[in-house]
């Protein structure tokens, strides 16, 4: 990975003179440093946070410079990778992030030219800083993408409600494609909520599930057979006229277990089946 | 090797399963269930598994074998309390305990036998 | 002996030992991050697998460990080691509800249902050995 190579390689021998020269310039790159990224990231981080984050980096990075078993150099990266992903977590656009580290270039150079100082210590500096880019940039990217994984179970978790249709009964009502893994939360959540409510019965409609495929056939099948294990009661109800077909045509047994036209009849014979007596209002 | 406890509610066996089962474990509480639903004439035994994460198809055949038994000597056995994890395991591996009665609690598996529990709803 | 909480190796000579290895498991696959069904399947595996090993194989042991894949969270990997007599039939010992005495024939291919990965290798007279991973989901 980049940032094991560029850190773990440059010698620290290369920039320890750098390091002298912001040890004595300390709070004038710091100041000019907070200065151009406050200007990046305005309004969405107050300057003391930000003035604390960067002296604390600042600080590392000094040490880092100017060390030899790349120990520092470690804590510099994991300081600046929680940095990173906070950024990340807080909205932030990649070039914002990693602006935030190339502008101290920028402040150092401002330094030497203020001095008079020569460059020479510069070259491999800025390679170093480059490589500390890099480094906020993977982990930038890496945060976004748990960022990703997080919503997608979010949404997963979302998108299958287990609801409370009878004292005793419970109801999922199913909409949208149903993919193995969905179907797997589901029938986990469902178990567990039988047992939570003490419900004996439960209704899986997917009147809103316009295909299965043989996995999730079994997956609903083993729902039933799971439920019964526990000593409660599951009813399909809402299986389209393609779904029948499917099932009937891969040949997956259903067996006995109960299947209704629709939600209605499933909650009335669920009803029934717990001894509560319906009757007509008019 | 420990020996699951076996009580006595009216005419009803109360096993509650609180240890991790060893197959002689599993022996030992097969013949001790015998032994006492001959010797005190129950009609129901009641297997509380509330407590147990793992259910192999050892200890599953030993429903089976319970249940079984029983019957031959006129009690009915019921299971309660498998947790949603092992009764979806059970049925990965292949195990769908065919003759078993099962509840979801105590209270459920006692009404399941006809037994009245006191300070219940009646449902 | 304590084993620390990603694996250990454990002897398998006794119904104890049976217990023991599911014990380990269980440490193991909730330190991996395993859902609760997926630890109970995989613990579940591995309490046919050593009862195998005690019963067929005349003892052997079971190690634990960490299995690693690129870029993905690492799993559960446990092996299954014995000097028994070998499966002669791979294939029959594999088919559902055959059995080569007392059991339900559950063993082996109920186990191999219950994990992600299932490795078997065996010879007559040379011993068995079973491999079984579980991923993170």
């Amino acid at each position: 990975m980049a940032e094991e190579r560029g850190l773990a390689t440059e010698a620290a021998g290369a920039t320890a003179p750098m390091a002298k020269l912001l040890r004595a310039d300390a709070g004038r790159v710091l100041d000019r440093w907070v200065e151009l990224v406050a200007g990046n990231v305005r309004g969405r981080i107050t300057e003391r946070e930000l003035r604390a984050e960067l002296a604390e980096l600042f600080d590392l990075l000094v040490r880092a410079l100017d060390d030899a078993d790349g120990a520092e150099r470690g804590e510099l990266r994991a300081a600046l990778a929680e940095i990173s992903r906070g950024r990340a977590r807080q909205g932030f656009s990649p070039t914002e992030t990693a602006v935030g580290v190339f502008a101290l270039k920028q402040a150092v150079l401002e330094a030497i030219e203020a001095d008079g100082a020569g460059y020479a210590g510069f070259v491999p500096f800025s390679a170093f800083v480059d490589d500390l880019g890099l480094v906020t940039f993977e982990t930038y990217a890496a945060e976004r993408e748990q960022v990703i994984v997080d919503q997608a179970e979010q949404l997963l978790e979302l998108s299958t409600p287990v609801v409370k249709l009878w004292d005793g009964i419970l109801g999922v009502p199913l909409v949208g494609t149903l993919d193995s893994a969905r179907t797997q939360v589901v029938m986990e959540s469902l178990l567990q909520m039988l047992v939570d409510t003490g419900s004996e019965f439960a209704v899986i409609d997917i009147t809103g599930v316009p295909a299965v495929d043989t996995e999730v056939a079994q997956h609903l099948l083993k729902t039933v057979m799971a439920a019964r294990l526990m000593g409660t009661d599951c009813v399909i109800s809402g299986i389209r006229p393609q779904i029948a077909q499917t099932i009937v045509g891969l040949g997956i047994e259903f067996g006995d277990i109960v299947t209704k036209a629709t939600l209605a009849d499933a909650l009335a014979y669920t009803l029934r089946r717990r001894g509560v007596r319906i009757e007509d209002g008019d | 090797m420990d020996r699951v406890p076996i009580l006595k509610i009216g005419a009803v066996l109360l096993v509650s399963i609180q240890i991790d089962l060893e197959d002689q474990t599993v022996l030992a509480l097969q013949e001790d269930l015998a032994d006492r639903i001959t010797r005190t004439g129950a009609r129901g035994v009641i297997i509380d598994i509330t407590a147990v994460d793992v259910v192999d198809s050892f200890i599953g055949r030993m429903f089976a074998t319970i249940a079984a038994m029983s019957r031959l000597m006129d009690a009915e056995t019921v299971v309660v309390g498998m947790r949603p994890a092992v009764a979806i395991t059970l049925v990965e591996l292949g195990l769908s305990l065919g003759g078993v009665r099962t509840a979801l609690d105590l209270e459920k598996g006692m009404r399941l036998l006809g037994v009245a529990v006191p300070g219940a709803d009646g449902r | 002996m304590t084993p620390d909480t990603t694996g250990g190796e454990i002897t398998i000579a006794s119904n104890d030992d049976v217990v023991r290895v599911r014990q380990l498991v269980r440490t193991a696959a909730a330190a991996a991050g395993l859902s609760l069904v997926d630890q109970t399947k995989i613990v579940t595996a591995a309490s046919e697998l050593a009862r195998n090993t005690l019963i067929h194989g005349g003892g052997g042991s079971a190690r634990v460990e960490s299995a690693a894949r690129a870029g993905r969270r690492p799993g559960v990997r446990i092996t299954f080691t014995d000097d028994g007599p070998g499966i002669p039939d791979v294939d029959q010992a594999l088919t559902e509800g055959w059995t080569s005495g007392g059991g339900l024939g559950l063993g082996l291919p109920g186990a191999r249902r219950l994990v992600d990965e299932f490795e078997l290798r065996t010879e007559p007279g040379a011993g068995t050995t079973v491999t079984v991973t579980k991923w993170p989901r």
